[in-house]
């Protein structure tokens, strides 16, 4: 196990070193498919081996664990001076502080800090396999697409610098700190993949060096920094008061043993370092900001790497946030970001911001189950979690694909997209139904989720899952009927074949885990509950946990039924309504059509081109209206919260 | 068994009586309407004598893939209704009615053209201000389930809301209140009708459903008495007890509801998208909120004193 960890993180850091040396576009692209397999491979066969091996949790060291604990420390630094020279080439200090601050105390108690229990330094479980299978198949993906996008992308964007390289490079780079911080345990450890993360995210917004771009990438490196702050907390009462390196000791250390008040407070510092990694309000900016870059790397960003690397860590936490203070600040940020990232994204008209909306919305309902934390809710956020992923970064994939083929993102300029484009408006479609309708993967959750706060008593909640459904119904379901609409002739379609590769295997993957639902819930997610809530956090004991699963099997059958149905009946319906031979009439306008349903006959006689508009509601759900008071409203929660805990630590 | 035959015989019934029901309320709803308005009014078997005229209709269409997406929405209504009179999970029933309608609203957006735009825009605005309730609605059944019941047998199942001892409108008035406010919205009613009638001809141009014409609008208007049935059962529901005499209670409280709607329809005048949405979030948030924190504090007193019972 822990040779194939190792290879796990090393095989893409060899390879992201690789393709910053070539420079040749061709040998590039199979070098990036070359490792791309291998990786996925790789990833695939952990998860096979591990499964095989009876599926137990594993605890383990790598090899020459001594060596990559000191080379993770030295990692710390090399990434500090890189933060600082960077923030001082682009007049932006400040930042570096930050940085330089978490370092040293991350390097003090390391070198100087009290000795600690010894304790093995990676574990692998359920939730690891899930996160592995998730970088490794749909992150990969998103890199071989990324090999044909950017070849497209610098034929529209010559004004933009050509650092395929570079670009490539870094998202290797990511997916080896993401498979370290899914599989170890040491503190210090999960810091350094966790800034990893956050550097590599901030270089790839940066991509374009525009102004825009230095300026938003800038704002995730500092939102993301002072997130990371929670795991100097961490890493200073884990060394101090709870002698331990271990995560998993510090977040029992919350609800059971001496100090627990102490507990706590690290449970929260190390939530915070998740809010501002998923992107909840008050840290929402970053990841809108994030959309300056080329679509892969947002497509990364959203689905398979960075935000879920939060969730994952919020999961991970949810044995200490069950009816506990820092579940109530974890769900109630959740909750409110689940709603207000819903109605801020009804008034967007740009496509990959209405995606980017969606996703800190449905972040905020992954961090409200974590932050729930009963059996039911944690089950609900991995299941989210696993489908946001898959239809996420094929929604994103597609955005990008018809900005390269008409040159808009626009959702006005999208009428009509499945007449004009039908691969990729099918592709977005099949994203967009797995995203929220019935009986699809995201609503399943919801269904477990809603189930679950009524059983937790948190009315607030229940308002905000209702609410916010609503409103995701509407946004969803608008930018749907402008793609079905009518539109004139069928458009050039410059979609490479890689680009289509990857979108078709995310395609088969979301239509594939919908159907196989029941069976994912038996055989992966219940067990991890099983084990991971139950045997590992609890030792055995059941504390509020009954042993049911979240959802009966008769009703994820019927699930299964109504996806079969979904996609049936629409085509038996087509196939036997196809030789309808009606009379082909024209859409109503008070009579004065020219003969075509694309203009009508204005008050000078003329032909005008009629144009008909989604409602984007700007007067009432704004960015200018809800952003900055959903921004104030949530930092005062936090602050106010944090104080708290900090207070219940210090007493 | 003999509750699989007994719901199985329900959804049969479901099947083949609610276009009739439906069709024949519509058509009581149209008299009571002219009655109130001093007209004769049409017969009340109208509405069946204009879905048959419908169906004889030469057929036209501006766009031949609205057909297939209006029988899809038909199937997914009927789909919802037999899950409901099956007594299955309630939440999923709601879910499946959503999704029916959004297969109506492809079907009124392939035209392109400007009033069916308008119409579905509406349409939408209208969903969003009704949905919140209907989730609501499932959850305060859920939760009324468990007060009173220390077995914790909670669930979200209609067959289940059958079986209590006191009908579900004692914990729920809030609730029901909520509810019967967002059917004024379901059943198109004044004034949230706004939108299938937006024009000044508005007989002709129906908003969201001005571009079916011939067999696609008898489908939408059976889909509407099917989903119509659906809805008054969910109404029904909040009366009825495992004692049958309930049932005539809840008869009578869907001649009531059915009554109020027509009056309300009458007397008022259709308001804009923005005081509607405020105003159902608003009833919603006031009536079913309360209401729910009450009830979900019942709740736990009711969980405190089941552990100091017997731990």
């Amino acid at each position: 196990m822990g040779n194939l960890v190792a290879l796990l993180i090393l095989v893409p850091l060899v390879s992201a070193i690789l393709i910053a040396l070539v420079h040749d576009d061709k040998i590039r692209g199979y070098i990036v498919y070359t490792c791309g397999v291998i990786i996925m491979g790789l990833a695939i066969g952990t998860a096979i081996y591990w499964a095989k091996s009876g599926g137990e949790t594993v605890v383990f060291n790598l090899p020459f664990n001594h060596v990559v604990d000191r080379l993770t420390l030295l990692g710390d630094v090399v990434l500090m001076v890189l933060i600082i020279v960077l923030s001082f080439k682009y007049n932006k200090k400040i930042i570096s502080l930050i940085s330089i601050v978490q370092t040293v105390i991350v390097v003090y108690v390391d070198l100087f800090g009290p000795k600690v229990k010894h304790t093995a330094s990676m574990r692998f479980d359920y939730l690891s396999m899930i996160m592995i299978l998730i970088i490794g198949i749909v992150g990969i993906l998103i890199g071989i697409y990324a090999v044909g996008y950017m070849r497209g992308y610098h034929v529209h964007h010559k004004e933009y610098q050509d650092r395929r390289s570079f670009f490539l490079s870094i998202m290797f780079l990511f997916y080896g700190a993401m498979f370290g911080l899914v599989t170890t345990q040491n503190v210090l450890w999960l810091e350094f993949f966790w800034e990893t993360t956050s550097v590599c995210s901030f270089l790839l917004i940066g991509y374009t060096k525009t102004e825009e771009a230095i300026t938003n990438c800038f704002r995730a490196l500092w939102m993301n920094l002072v997130g990371g702050l929670g795991f100097a907390v961490a890493i200073i009462y884990g060394s101090y008061t709870f002698h331990t390196h271990d995560l998993y000791t510090v977040i029992k250390a919350s609800y059971s043993g001496k100090h627990t008040e102490i507990g706590v407070f690290v449970v929260a510092a190390l939530a915070f370092a998740a809010i501002s990694k998923t992107a909840q309000f008050p840290f929402s900016k970053w990841l809108l900001g994030a959309m300056v870059a080329p679509t892969p790397s947002s497509a990364l960003l959203h689905s398979a790497t960075m935000v879920k690397a939060g969730v994952y860590l919020l999961i991970r936490l949810s044995p200490a946030l069950n009816v506990t203070s820092v579940g109530k600040m974890v769900y109630l940020i959740g909750g409110f970001t689940f709603f207000a990232g819903s109605l801020l994204a009804i008034s967007q008209s740009d496509g990959k911001k209405v995606l980017a909306y969606s996703t800190i919305s449905n972040l905020g309902l992954m961090a409200a189950c974590a932050g729930v934390g009963s059996a039911e809710c944690v089950w609900a956020a991995v299941f989210l979690m696993i489908f946001h992923a898959v239809s996420k970064s094929m929604c994103f994939q597609s955005v990008g694909a018809i900005e390269n083929t008409t040159g808009s993102r626009d959702i006005e300029d999208m009428q009509g997209l499945l007449n004009r484009l039908p691969k990729l408006a099918m592709i977005l479609l099949i994203g967009m139904v797995g995203m929220y309708l019935a009986p699809f993967g995201m609503l399943i959750s919801k269904w477990a989720a809603l189930k679950s706060v009524v059983d937790e008593h948190s009315v607030i909640m229940i308002l905000f899952i209702c609410y916010g459904s609503a409103t995701t119904m509407f946004y969803w379901t608008k930018w749907m009927t402008k793609l079905t609409g009518m539109s004139e002739a069928k458009a050039k379609d410059v979609t490479q074949l890689n680009e289509y590769i990857s979108m078709f295997t995310h395609a088969a993957m979301a239509i594939l885990i919908c159907v196989g639902l029941p069976f994912v819930s038996a055989k992966v997610v219940t067990p991890f509950i099983n084990n991971y809530y139950v045997k590992d956090m609890f030792d055995g004991g059941t504390y509020g946990y009954t042993g049911t699963e979240a959802m009966s099997m008769a009703n994820l059958t019927v699930m299964v039924v109504m996806i079969v149905a979904i996609v049936v009946v629409p085509l038996v319906n087509y196939y036997t309504t196809k030789d309808f031979e009606g009379r082909k009439t024209l859409a109503y306008m008070n009579g004065i059509n020219t003969g075509d349903n694309e203009s009508f006959v204005d008050a000078f006689g003329e032909s005008k081109k009629l144009k008909v508009s989604n409602w984007y509601m700007e007067e009432y759900f704004g960015e200018k209206k809800l952003f900055n008071p959903s921004v104030l409203i949530s930092a005062a929660l936090i602050i106010i919260m944090l104080g708290m805990f900090l207070g219940g630590a210090l007493v | 068994m003999n509750l699989i035959l007994k719901s199985f015989i329900t959804v049969i019934i479901y099947l083949v009586c609610a276009p009739f029901i439906g069709g024949l309320l519509n058509g009581i709803d149209r008299k009571i309407s002219a009655r109130m308005q001093r007209r004769v009014g049409p017969p009340i078997l109208q509405p069946f004598y204009d879905v048959r005229k419908l169906f004889n209709k030469l057929p036209s269409a501006v766009d031949k893939r609205q057909l297939f997406l209006l029988m899809t929405y038909l199937f997914f209504v009927i789909f919802a209704g037999s899950m409901f009179f099956a007594g299955y999970d309630m939440l999923l029933v709601f879910f499946a009615t959503s999704t029916a309608v959004i297969f109506l609203l492809l079907a009124a957006s392939t035209t392109h053209s400007p009033y069916t735009g308008v119409g579905t825009m509406r349409e939408l605005v209208q969903i969003m201000a009704y949905e919140p309730m209907e989730l609501l609605t499932a959850v305060g059944f859920y939760t009324a389930t468990c007060v009173g019941s220390y077995d914790n047998g909670a669930s979200f199942m209609v067959s289940d809301f059958l079986k209590t001892d006191k009908p579900a409108i004692v914990y729920l008035p809030g609730f029901f209140i909520g509810f019967v406010f967002i059917l004024t919205i379901k059943f198109r009613k004044s004034p949230f009708d706004l939108s299938t009638s937006h024009h000044a001809h508005q007989e002709v141009v129906k908003g969201l459903t001005a571009e079916f014409s011939g067999s696609m609008y008898a489908i939408t208007e059976i889909a509407e008495w099917y989903e119509e049935v659906l809805l008054y059962g969910v109404v029904a529901l909040f009366f009825i007890t495992k004692n049958p005499i309930s049932y005539i209670f809840a008869l009578l409280a869907i001649l009531v509801v059915f009554f109020l709607e027509i009056l309300i329809d009458n007397v008022s005048a259709r308001v804009k998208w923005d005081l509607m949405l405020k105003l159902t979030w608003g009833v919603i948030l006031v009536f079913s909120g309360v209401n729910l924190l009450v009830l979900q504090y019942l709740n736990k007193l009711q969980e405190l004193q089941f552990l100091n019972m017997f731990g």
